[in-house]
């Protein structure tokens, strides 16, 4: 009876991927990657066959979804097979339609674990997780939908003092990817539409650049501010917080360089919320 | 007939008119002797000591080319309709005279070749007098049938008040009853002016383009009166504004207003926009927006037309008849407005044809080479002509024209032709349509991520909505309010579907929303109704489009994150859903049907009628005029390919017969499988038609 492992590959190159991960690669018959649902700037298939030691064939978005990954699957059926996935296998992904149907056919299935960004981004940004509410990702408006729910999920959040996770669209087929500046400009785009009071100009927000690579930029401060700030090279994603403990104004301050004043607004800003 | 009006404005010599066929210019068209493209001229005719300027647009009278008549409409208030007193009123007579009434446009009426009922029928005075007598009453009966009630007695023609003429266009002389008894002439002295072969007397007796031009002086409304009727009918903005003031009042100093009827790709100064202006003054360098394009730009040049050549002009006024330049996306049927003015504008009514283009042709170039220049000149095509469809399949190399008949592709192939290109062109094929005759399953389909289902069910659409979208009566630009109000009082649909219409598409086919409260829904409408488009151009019978099915979305559920239910996940779902259930509602296969209508001696009636009738056609009705029967049927159009050929043999070169898309029937069943697998056969599809499992996914 066959095998398949989701092996998550982390987020910046193929020295992320678990030590139980490259054991799971060298053992599997057949090594599968797919390269569309996150970019890896370090990751080079070169070096990922070096390491395990065989070919990785990689498929794509079509294979993996319009034909319901009907070669992994194949491949599973009687034989050990490894699918490297960017990330951590099954957040912010859709694979677990794949994970379903492959059990649906009698097929083992596991997850070997690696960093997801979100984990990394709210590692780097010094809040807590705790106070994380929803995630969301803000889309390219023109490639798929001027979506409001980004805007419905902050206020959500920040009505309840929780902090946002926002992922920003990538298209990797495209080679597009969006930045911290564009993600707030659509932000500060919704709230001239909605007229909600959730968010402006000066409302705290952290960006995050490169989570997971050995140079990452997390900055803190006024959107307006971050809208002009050079993050560099992608990927980045953003977090609007919500509340902030105590211990976070500091992370805030000492580790992104927030502005001192953050305790003071985020104090008044959760007397306002009460 | 044009010809003689030409030599009256002094552009042709009068000797050559009636031969040179002036605005003819095609090649093409003086050697077939028909008009295929619309020409337009302005002619100064002098009535009565005064002067008077003629916009005239000759258009083609051949079915194929139906869709120039209905463009030519938007522009004038008046019409000559020319019969042959031979062939009396036909079906093409029937189609222009109604699409003339519906645009408000009145009618006089010309009976032409009057020296052939002299000549080679060689009938007596009374039986003369008999067949035009009868073609005034059926041309009658057509504005009986066809006019508005407040037109429908004024308009009627009476040889005795002057608004039908008889003569011969060949021999250019025509009078009406007016000018007869003006001269003194009676119609037995033209009978004995053939007899004696005085004709050319009459030429100088009686010169055609009088009788034309008076007519239409005297009988046809002047730009000023006709807007105050037809402003109401073909624009439906507000009447009391500036704008809509200034047009029921044909006013120069209104705001500029034009509706475009005829574009045109000149090789040296690009397209050029001709139209009609009802409103204000049109200026070289003016600033104008074009409602439809959404654009706004700077008027290049104004000319006016003079036969096949532009008279640059440096105004033009309210009233005329007008051709642009420097409007590269002007395109017939849109709205012209001074740019001050874009915002309070409303577009015109759309311009509705009555025929649809059911035949395809495929063309290659013979040098691979070529492709590039054939692709520019098909666009050149669509451009010029919205009734010819040009396909451009860069994946499958297939380039293919649609259009309203052979006749209309051949011209199109000839003109391509003509611009230096060796092409092939495949034999014509037929357009088909797909549809359902019973209420599908609900079915459901899922996005390629498996995150997101919708479910979806088909039935049948009405006919009476079907009809209500093809005469423009519903169509998506009126608003959601407006289309539900139709649906739920005169189609009688539940408020509750009436109120939910989501799309109307090309094909004639309704989407309806029938879901209630799922969240985010809103965000994947437009999505949605782009996979019920995409699917509807495309049926899973054949890959011919679907058409006259009304789609419910039933259901739906989508994923939380907005970036995993975008396009490429909805638009797929939506699609599957679609022709799964589509596959269960007992499909069909909709083919064009012809009417058909054949003059001929009476003697070949039954070849005819068997002829037809082979052709898996049938007959309504058939009526005798003198020595020649008229057959009236309907045919498919697919058996009419080569029909030409059979019906010279069967009659020995004596019938004359039009045919003229009439409307979509059921293939038989028994034809429809063979059909189809020769349409799958053709695209390279496997050879059978899918189950529906095959597009319904299981929760």
């Amino acid at each position: 009876m066959g095998e398949l492992a989701f092996i998550g590959m982390g987020l910046y190159d193929e020295k992320d991927i678990s030590l139980r991960g490259m054991e799971e690669l060298r053992v599997a018959d057949k090594v599968f990657v797919e390269l569309y649902t996150s970019h890896m700037a370090g990751l080079s298939i070169a070096n990922l066959e070096r390491l395990c030691g065989k070919p990785v064939t990689v498929v794509s978005r079509r294979e993996v979804e319009e034909e319901e990954g009907k070669r992994i699957i194949e491949a599973s059926r009687d034989g050990r097979v490894a699918f490297l996935v960017p990330g951590e296998p099954m957040v912010a992904t859709t694979h677990v339609a794949l994970r379903i149907k492959a059990e649906k056919e009698g097929i083992k299935t596991r997850i070997i674990h690696s960093s997801s960004i979100i984990s990394a981004a709210i590692s780097l940004s010094g809040l807590q997780s705790y106070k994380f509410g929803r995630n969301v990702t803000i889309p390219f408006p023109e490639e798929r939908v001027f979506s409001e729910v980004p805007y419905q999920v902050i206020a959500q959040n920040r009505s309840l003092g929780l902090h946002t996770l926002c992922l920003l669209d990538v298209l990797v087929e495209k080679g597009r990817f969006m930045t911290v500046s564009e993600g707030l400009t659509y932000l500060l785009e919704l709230e001239r539409i909605k007229k909600g009071a959730v968010l402006n100009e000066d409302t705290l927000a952290v960006g995050i650049a490169r989570a997971g690579s050995p140079n990452p930029e997390v900055h803190a401060d006024s959107i307006e501010k971050l809208r002009r700030w050079d993050f560099g090279p992608p990927p980045h994603s953003i977090v609007i917080p919500g509340n902030l403990h105590f211990m976070e104004a500091e992370a805030l301050i000492t580790l992104a360089g927030a502005p001192v004043e953050v305790t003071n607004r985020l104090v008044q800003d959760r007397k306002h919320g009460e | 007939m044009t010809d003689s009006l030409l030599a009256e404005a002094g552009l042709l010599s009068p000797k050559i008119a009636g031969e040179a066929r002036a605005l003819d210019y095609l090649e093409e068209e003086q050697k077939r002797g028909i008009t295929i493209k619309t020409a337009n001229i302005s002619l100064l005719h002098e009535s009565e000591g005064k002067p008077f300027i003629i916009n005239l647009i000759d258009t083609p009278g051949h079915v194929d080319f139906t869709g120039k008549v209905t463009r030519a409409l938007r522009a004038i208030d008046g019409a000559v309709v020319v019969v042959d007193a031979v062939e009396e009123v036909m079906v093409q007579t029937e189609t222009v005279t109604r699409q003339a009434l519906q645009e408000r446009v009145k009618p006089v009426l010309f009976i032409n070749k009057v020296d052939r009922l002299i000549r080679e029928l060689k009938l007596n005075l009374d039986e003369i007098q008999k067949k035009l007598i009868r073609i005034i009453n059926d041309f009658n009966n057509l504005i009986e049938l066809y006019g508005e009630k407040d037109q429908r007695e004024n308009w009627k023609v009476d040889a005795a008040k002057g608004n039908v003429a008889f003569g011969s266009a060949l021999h250019r002389w025509g009078f009406t009853v007016d000018i007869a008894r003006r001269k003194g002439f009676k119609f037995a002295d033209i009978v004995k002016a053939y007899e004696e072969e005085r004709w050319s007397d009459l030429q100088k007796d009686l010169p055609l383009h009088e009788a034309i031009l008076d007519m239409v002086v005297e009988h046809l409304p002047n730009p000023i009166e006709a807007q105050r009727y037809r402003i109401p009918k073909i624009w439906k903005g507000d009447l009391d504004s500036e704008i809509g003031q200034a047009m029921l009042n044909c006013d120069d100093d209104g705001p500029t207003v034009m509706c475009f009827t005829m574009v045109q790709v000149d090789p040296h100064a690009g397209l050029v926009a001709t139209g009609r202006l009802f409103s204000g003054k049109v200026n070289e360098g003016q600033r104008v927006y074009l409602m439809n394009a959404r654009k706004g730009y700077r008027i290049q040049q104004v000319s006016m037309y003079m036969g096949a050549f532009r008279e640059v002009v440096d105004e033009i006024n309210a009233g005329n008849i007008a051709a642009l330049l420097g409007l590269d996306l002007a395109r017939a049927g849109d709205t012209l407005i001074s740019e001050e003015y874009k915002d309070a504008m409303v577009p015109f009514e759309r311009i509705k044809y009555v025929s649809e283009p059911v035949v395809t042709i495929a063309i290659e170039p013979k040098h691979p080479k070529d492709l590039p220049r054939l692709i520019d000149i098909m666009h050149t095509l669509a451009v010029e002509d919205p009734n010819l469809v040009t396909t451009i399949n860069k994946e499958t190399g297939e380039y293919l024209l649609s259009g309203m008949g052979e006749l209309h592709l051949e011209i199109a192939c000839k003109f391509i032709v003509e611009k230096g290109l060796d092409i092939v062109t495949s034999r014509p094929i037929v357009v088909y349509r797909e549809s359902v005759s019973d209420k599908g399953v609900v079915a459901m389909g899922k996005s390629p991520n498996k995150h997101n289902r919708f479910w979806l069910q088909v039935e049948p659409l009405d006919e009476k909505v079907v009809r209500m979208i093809e005469e423009g009566v519903i169509s998506e630009d009126m608003g959601r309010k407006n289309i539900a109000n139709i649906l739920y009082k005169e189609a009688k649909w539940p408020a509750e579907e009436a109120r939910n219409v989501w799309a109307v598409d090309e094909y004639k086919n309704i989407l309806i929303d029938a879901t209630k409260g799922i969240q985010y829904l809103r965000e994947a409408r437009e999505m949605i109704i782009s996979g019920f488009r995409w699917a509807c151009k495309a049926g899973p019978l054949c890959e011919e489009p679907i058409r006259g099915v009304k789609v419910k979305l039933v259901d739906a559920q989508l994923h939380e994150d907005p970036v995993h239910r975008g396009p490429a996940q909805v638009m797929p779902a939506v699609r599957k859903a679609l022709l799964g259930s589509f596959l269960t509602a007992k499909p069909i296969l909709l083919e064009p049907i012809y009417k058909i209508s054949v003059s001929v001696p009476s003697q070949w009636v039954g070849s005819v009628t068997s002829l037809i009738i082979r052709k898996r056609g049938r007959i309504t009705a058939s009526s005798q005029r003198g020595p020649i029967t008229t057959i009236s049927g309907y045919i498919p159009v697919s058996e009419t390919f080569g029909l030409s050929a059979e019906m010279r043999s069967a009659t020995s070169g004596h019938a004359f017969w039009q045919s003229t898309f009439d409307h979509w029937e059921k293939v038989p069943e028994n034809i429809a499988a063979n059909v189809i697998a020769e349409i799958r056969k053709r695209r390279g599809l496997p050879p059978e038609v899918p189950p529906p499992s095959r597009f319904i996914d299981e929760a």
